[in-house]
């Protein structure tokens, strides 16, 4: 559905909200047809907002935090430019390399790729989340061990990705840690560590559970 | 005090921290998010800044008009920086800069800014050379014996034409900086090889004194040649955050822009002829190359063809810059040498198949064309060991029936890397705590561990002793980080001004030992008499010694001076060996080894070293195989500035790389060398060549895409 469609558009200035848009269409609009109404009735249940900033709590790391976003702003800009949570790195902003990577309920998501709006309610893990205790996690020391970093600017979006992609398969062959590693870029090439950082990751995690 | 200004390094045998296989200091910090980089930063009252470039590649400015975007709530500033009549001479030229409360306003508001242009016509592509017009500018050709005489008598004659395009270095951190006016002093946080050099660009360009520029950088996310000026984007920030009262404005590129405009490698395309007499000895060497650099032209080192082989007696050597509508070239990891190394080497190995000889044979019998034959000799067996040369190669294209063909190449590279001039200060306090102060700055080669490793040699500390200070310009000047150059400087400043501390502690602990200071020695966290090691006391009760006094001692290194001194030098080798497989039905080439053999004198510390070679292979393979910026005629910009289209090889692309570190002790002796340019010179080469042998024909442009093998396979039957 094009907003170029919706009558009600020139008349608002500043107080445009998506549930004005969807009352708007209801009223002057015949053609819509029974589906499009029950994801609009959805939509609407989701209780949309915007365009201005609109407050949100994102629960990052087992905390919440508030703060307020454009609901156009992405996740990665929302951890980075609000909440000063600044390991995820924003590099091609356009779901390609993988270097803001982070855990989302479980899985590995690019930051850059989720708006902030949402990504509420979600379990959210940052590489900052990843140390327990001060302690850095394996697969932080793994890449410490196997200099698996040069620059470094991957390094936050591959650690993730590592650690979401043992989670999965906790393991993995050679192969499958260069399959399962395939959406992240590195620039300096610090691969061969990678792959190895992983490895031995694996082997180190699963020392920690049988311990 | 003969023995404070020896500062020479300890014997191989006698080094407990250097030559041995540390983990960088700051790796715990970059694998936690730890690590603040300065486009993570975010000072108190910081606003974002945006800019807008041109959409068009070649263009008259009619009219800029910025007042919807200054009346933009939450815009604080907006500086246009062209006016109508100015002229734009490449498609991303910056046009406007302002700042902004919010990212996402800042952006709005670019859009807001109306410019209104009229377009002429530009010139991107610069392959073609009968396309170019009076865009070519040709520099004269060098003349060196009889080429025609010698192509005449020449036993086998090859002759291709061969091209690398421009690349751009896509540094993962952008370009960009966040930087505080306040009055007549700054604060400011770029990403730069180049701490302590780039405060003069700002307090030149702002009227400020130099001194009240105030750099700081801990972590940079890679700049490859492309970072060591303030750039238009921070000159203009700086205007920014002094036109909005002081804020802080961080301008970080987004990528197309970074792409587009923060810096490229010039593009290299060659007609060749060479000459071979039948066992082997090239006779003649003959390059006409033209190259583009951006509006400024090309900017190839075309002296260093033949590559590495500079002694053919034979030669004839012309270049034309090409003057096109983009963005200009910078530095770019061992200038000009990639890509003249991989239209030497692909010549070369042209040349060995007219003969039907083993290019690794034909390189060795014309080592004495090269100022290294024996090093060359040396490290081409050892890839040949490590590749297992002699039992895998075959004759170009006798690679078997199947449709995946597999194939050996190899190329050779060199470079210089002496240390440049590099000042340090090392302290020595009472409570045996040790600082180590430079403005120097850690690109992710390992600097910071590489000065801790020296100054603990020294001290016969353990490197998390030591306190590494760097990465901020009120440190001593210690130099930008170009042409490999930071580690040969640091590491000799850094032992220079920990020698010289040493030696103000041995004069404290040699009264109190009744020993001259000359008998005592610094190991395993002790300070002893030599020879017998039990009179002496601990590192930390000698520093009590000192009661409040610290000690602080300079130490230089000075290039002029460093030959006599032994600490560093300059001048190395290296070879590549590729093995490939390539798919003739798909044209997919797949990396199964890459082998790379290097020197560079005295290794600080072999893991981080062989990271940087890693690194640099990989690199190769992207340039061999993927990445290429690419021009599009009709609108004059860049098609692929994006990391989708914009290619690099993944972690799964690269096939298995296997680094020799070329360490022997007459290698050693010479000192510390560079490392970073010259292992990332003879990838490209060596994979061009292994396609060519795989497939039995030379597909003479990289990147060796699988329309561009496919091509070349026509090439073979037609």
């Amino acid at each position: 559905m094009s907003l170029k469609k919706d009558p009600e558009k020139r008349k608002r200035k500043s107080n445009f909200s998506r549930r004005g848009f969807l009352q708007g269409v209801g009223v002057t609009s015949g053609v819509l047809t029974t589906g499009v109404l029950e994801t609009e009735a959805e939509a609407q249940s989701a209780k949309l907002l915007g365009p201005g900033e609109v407050p949100i709590t994102l629960q990052i790391n087992g905390k919440p935090y508030k703060t307020s976003v454009e609901p156009r702003s992405t996740l990665l800009d929302t951890l980075r430019h609000r909440l000063d949570i600044t390991a995820a790195k924003r590099v091609c902003d356009r779901g390609t390399c993988g270097a803001c990577t982070v855990s989302v309920d479980g899985k590995a998501m690019y930051s850059c790729t989720v708006l902030a709006i949402d990504a509420q309610g979600r379990q959210i893990q940052t590489l900052e989340g990843l140390s327990q205790n001060g302690k850095p996690h394996p697969v932080s020391k793994a890449f410490v061990a196997n200099d698996a970093q040069q620059c470094g600017y991957c390094t936050p979006g591959f650690v993730m990705a590592a650690k979401t992609f043992l989670d999965h398969n906790p393991n993995p062959t050679h192969e499958e840690v260069k399959a399962g590693l395939g959406g992240n870029l590195c620039r300096c090439g610090t691969y061969m560590g990678i792959r190895q950082a992983v490895l031995d990751a694996a082997k180190e995690m699963k020392g920690t559970k049988n311990a | 005090m003969p023995n404070a200004t020896d500062y020479h390094w300890p014997p191989m045998d006698k080094r407990r921290v250097m030559g041995k296989r540390l983990d960088r200091l700051d790796g715990i910090a970059k694998s936690t998010g730890a690590a603040k980089y300065n486009s993570d930063i975010k000072p108190e009252g910081m606003l974002f800044g945006a800019l807008l470039t041109s959409p068009h590649a070649h263009a008259k400015v009619k009219s800029i008009d910025t007042s919807a975007a200054e009346k933009l709530a939450g815009v604080t500033a907006v500086r246009a920086i062209v006016a109508a009549g100015d002229e734009i001479q490449w498609a991303g030229q910056e046009i406007a800069f302002l700042a902004a409360t919010t990212e996402e306003v800042a952006n709005d508001a670019v859009r807001l800014i109306k410019v209104d242009y009229e377009v002429m016509p530009h010139l991107v592509l610069e392959e073609d050379l009968s396309k170019v017009g009076n865009r070519a500018r040709p520099s004269g050709e060098q003349v060196t014996g009889d080429t025609e005489k010698a192509f005449q008598e020449a036993d086998a004659t090859a002759e291709d034409t061969y091209g690398i395009p421009v690349l751009t270095h896509c540094c993962l951190e952008p370009h960009g900086q966040t930087i505080a006016i306040k009055g007549d002093r700054a604060e400011y946080f770029p990403s730069t090889q180049n701490v302590y050099g780039i405060a003069s660009d700002i307090g030149r360009a702002l009227n400020i004194p130099i001194a009240n520029v105030h750099v700081h950088m801990d972590y940079m996310g890679g700049g490859f040649g492309s970072k060591f000026p303030a750039d238009r984007w921070g000159l203009e920030s700086a205007e920014l955050s002094k036109s909005s009262g002081g804020r802080p404005v961080k301008l970080f590129l987004d990528r197309a822009t970074e792409l587009t405009i923060a810096g490229n490698r010039p593009s290299v395309f060659a007609k060749v002829k060479t000459g071979a007499k039948k066992d082997g000895t090239i006779t003649a060497w003959q390059s006409e190359t033209w190259s583009t650099g951006g509006i400024g032209g090309g900017n190839l080192n075309a002296a260093l063809f033949p590559y590495v082989f500079t002694q053919v007696p034979n030669r004839r050597i012309s270049h034309t810059a090409v003057s096109v509508n983009a963005g200009g070239a910078r530095a770019w990891r061992a200038p000009s040498h990639p890509q003249v190394c991989f239209i030497t080497c692909s010549a070369f190995e042209d040349l060995a198949a007219k003969i039907n000889m083993d290019p690794l044979d034909m390189f060795l019998k014309n080592l004495n064309y090269t100022s290294r034959a024996e090093l060359y000799k040396f490290q081409f067996a050892k890839a040949a060991e490590l590749m297992d040369w002699k039992k895998n190669w075959h004759p170009r294209g006798d690679s078997g029936s199947g449709h995946v063909k597999r194939g050996l190449g190899l190329a050779l590279g060199t470079w210089g890397g002496a240390g440049h001039a590099s000042t340090c200060k090392t302290t020595i306090h009472p409570d045996a705590s040790v600082e180590v102060e430079l403005a120097t700055q850690d690109l992710g080669t390992g600097t910071r561990t590489m000065v801790a490793m020296i100054a603990a040699e020294t001290f016969g500390l353990p490197i998390t002793a030591i306190k590494v200070k760097l990465g901020d310009n009120s440190y001593p000047n210690s130099g930008g980080s170009g042409g490999s150059t930071t580690i040969g400087g640091v590491t000799s400043s850094t032992r220079k001004s920990s020698v010289n501390a040493l030696a103000k502690l041995f004069e404290v602990v040699a009264k109190s030992l009744d020993v001259s200071q000359d008998d005592l020695e610094a190991v395993d966290q002790r300070i002893r008499v030599k020879g017998n090691p039990d009179k002496g006391m601990s590192f930390v009760q000698a520093c009590q010694k000192l009661g409040v006094n610290s000690i602080s001692e300079m130490g230089a290194n000075e290039p002029a001076k460093a030959p006599q001194e032994g600490l560093n030098t300059g001048g190395v080798g290296g070879v590549q060996m590729a093995d490939v497989s390539v798919d003739i039905e798909t044209g997919i080439v797949r990396m199964n080894r890459l082998v790379a053999v290097q020197d560079c004198g005295l290794v600080v510390n072999p893991k981080t070293a062989e990271s940087q070679v890693y690194g640099a292979c990989i690199m190769s393979i992207c340039g061999a195989l993927y990445e290429e910026r690419i021009m599009d005629e009709q609108t004059g910009r860049v098609l692929n500035p994006d990391m989708e289209f914009y290619k690099l090889a993944g972690i799964g692309d690269i096939g298995e790389i296997i680094v020799h570190m070329d360490i022997r002790e007459e290698m050693d002796k010479r000192g510390v060398v560079g490392l970073g340019e010259p292992c990332a010179i003879g990838g490209v080469a060596a994979i061009a060549n292994a396609v060519a042998n795989a497939i039995g024909v030379r597909a003479p442009r990289v990147p060796l895409t699988p329309a561009r093998v496919l091509a070349a396979l026509d090439r073979r039957i037609a």
